[in-house]
């Protein structure tokens, strides 16, 4: 559906999307990662066609944006960062406004109506905008990119600024909106997009570093998994019999209390040396009393994987 | 573009932004319409019309400075360049919405020639020459003010830009008359607004003057396209 080849962006000498390549299936929900000021928002423009790429193609839905921009526009559903509103406007005027923009051929009343279910603003709909709140604003700029049931839906950071309702109410509708829309949505906020989407991309620095489905992130991110153990029972000792087992790398303690000793076990991926670790304690008599099967928690591993990629682009 | 032309007159409307420009004109074509026909006795709106031009140099700034810069400022504009609609139509539609609020200002002329009328007859073909002469003037001022406030992201700026440039085609028949280069003063005396405007004040429906300011109205709507488009690959 959507096709992004060998992008490139330069703000004078600053490299904002350094070559990004992927392609996104028709019906798939995408979710761009990466922290602020990682180029998300700059590739989202290029591909809504708001601002141009220095080199590379975007093709949705087998038109370019540069070659056709209005036959690809229109294909097109975009939410902004901050949300495209004239705040003088009531929300009525303002979609009929975007309805007429579009140029949408369906029903106006109707899909309008429609739209304004969707996001739950039917009862906001003769409110000035300059007077909503945050919340209600986001869901008019959302409405916004309904508009003319678009087969692709770009949002970038929906969910920033909201409160927790508000968050879990706008997730739901990106879920739903999955099912008919192919729809490409970013964030900062790592476990919201292991909860709304398909696949993951991240990006840093303008690079995409990982691209995985998101029951695999965890695998792609890390090499190497994690075991947290609480023992009781002496931390030298301990640590020289899990060091024992072959598939573990390295034990770490993180820290002693009442006489138990709290200790990550690395091991090499793939392995499970959970019955390994039960026998070993068995042999020194160092009862078991917590072992977390863990990678490590999403967040770290982003953290790991994005600054990771910052040293890299120093050198 | 429709739809933007008629965001644009809901905008002027529901803002004070209309109403304090129609306030302003009708006052100051009042006032010149008191004194040049009611105290001087006199049924020509001549001197009414060419007054006017230095009442409009204020006052279209004022009508056009929010028209790109403030799409810029709360990013509303990200709507209209992501939209099936293209440059020149939005362009446009900016164009015409603040060309309608000026001509519903110029409209006055009409009844100030209507109460004239009543006490002398009116030369109805130089009034209506005189009122297309503004028009076009306008159209040209407008085209120029919007290509300013496309060039920057604060209305008061764009003001003031616009009432600067309002000023040296005010003074350009000073600096045409200072400058001592033949070629310049000449060139000046070429570009010079009130020239061709005076024309039609005469009651001279000329075609050089009416290729004139569409000219400029043209080149500018083009200019500011381009500064959009240039933008998008800054």
């Amino acid at each position: 559906m959507i096709e992004v080849k060998n992008l490139k962006k330069y703000y004078g000498e600053i490299k904002a999307v350094d070559d990004i390549s992927f392609s996104v299936d028709t019906g798939e929900v995408l979710g761009f990662l990466g922290p602020n000021g990682a180029g998300k928002s700059t590739t989202m423009n290029i591909i809504t066609g708001y601002i141009s790429s220095t080199s590379g193609t975007v093709t949705v839905d087998g038109s370019e944006i540069l070659a056709e921009p209005k036959k690809t526009k229109q294909k097109i559903g975009y939410l902004p960062e901050i949300p495209p509103l004239y705040p003088d406007m009531t929300v009525r005027k303002y979609l009929e406004f975007m309805f007429e923009l579009k140029k949408v051929k369906l029903p106006k009343k109707e899909h309008i109506a429609e739209v304004m279910r969707l996001v739950g603003i039917t009862d906001k709909s003769e409110r000035i905008i300059k007077h909503l709140s945050k919340g209600y604003r986001q869901r008019v700029g959302f409405a916004q990119a309904l508009l003319g049931n678009p087969p692709v839906l770009i949002l970038d950071e929906p969910t920033v600024g909201l409160d927790p309702k508000q968050i879990i109410e706008i997730r739901k509708l990106i879920r739903g909106l999955g099912k008919k829309h192919t729809v490409i949505f970013s964030s900062h906020v790592l476990s919201e997009v292991s909860a709304i989407c398909d696949r993951v991309l991240v990006i840093s620095n303008g690079k995409i570093v990982a691209d995985a489905k998101t029951d695999e992130l965890a695998a792609v991110l890390s090499d190497q998994q994690k075991l947290t153990l609480t023992v009781e029972g002496s931390a030298s000792v301990v640590s020289a019999e899990l060091e024992k087992i072959p598939e573990v790398k390295r034990v770490v303690k993180k820290g002693e209390r009442g006489g138990a000793v709290r200790l990550t076990v690395e091991y090499a991926k793939g392995a499970d040396i959970r019955r390994d670790v039960f026998n070993a304690m068995v042999r020194v008599n160092a009862p078991i009393l917590e072992m977390t099967s863990g990678d490590e928690s999403l967040e770290e591993m982003f953290l790991k994987l994005t600054q990771g990629a910052e040293g890299g682009n120093e050198k | 573009m429709t739809a933007i032309l008629k965001r644009e007159l809901g905008a002027y409307f529901s803002s004070a932004t209309a109403y304090v420009v129609l306030a302003a004109y009708f006052f100051f074509s009042g006032l010149f319409f008191n004194y040049y026909c009611f105290a001087m006795n006199s049924a020509s709106l001549s001197y009414v019309f060419s007054n006017m031009f230095y009442v409009i140099m204020f006052i279209i700034p004022i009508i056009t400075m929010k028209t790109f810069a403030e799409e810029k400022k709360q990013r509303s504009d990200q709507a209209l360049l992501t939209s099936p609609t293209s440059l020149t139509e939005i362009v446009l539609g900016k164009f015409l919405g603040a060309f309608a609020i000026f001509a519903l200002c110029c409209s006055i002329f009409l009844v100030y020639a209507v109460v004239i009328s009543c006490f002398a007859p009116v030369q109805w073909s130089v009034t209506l020459c005189t009122l297309l002469g503004l028009l076009l003037l306008g159209a040209s001022l407008i085209a120029i003010n919007v290509l300013v406030s496309a060039l920057t992201e604060s209305m008061v700026v764009a003001a003031v830009i616009g009432m600067a440039v309002g000023l040296i085609i005010n003074m350009m028949s000073f600096f045409v008359s200072q400058i001592k280069i033949e070629w310049i003063s000449k060139a000046l005396d070429k570009i010079n607004f009130f020239n061709y405007y005076t024309n039609f004040t005469y009651g001279i429906l000329s075609i050089t003057d009416v290729v004139f300011f569409l000219s400029v109205t043209a080149l500018f709507i083009f200019f500011t396209v381009r500064v959009l488009e240039r933008r998008r690959w800054s």
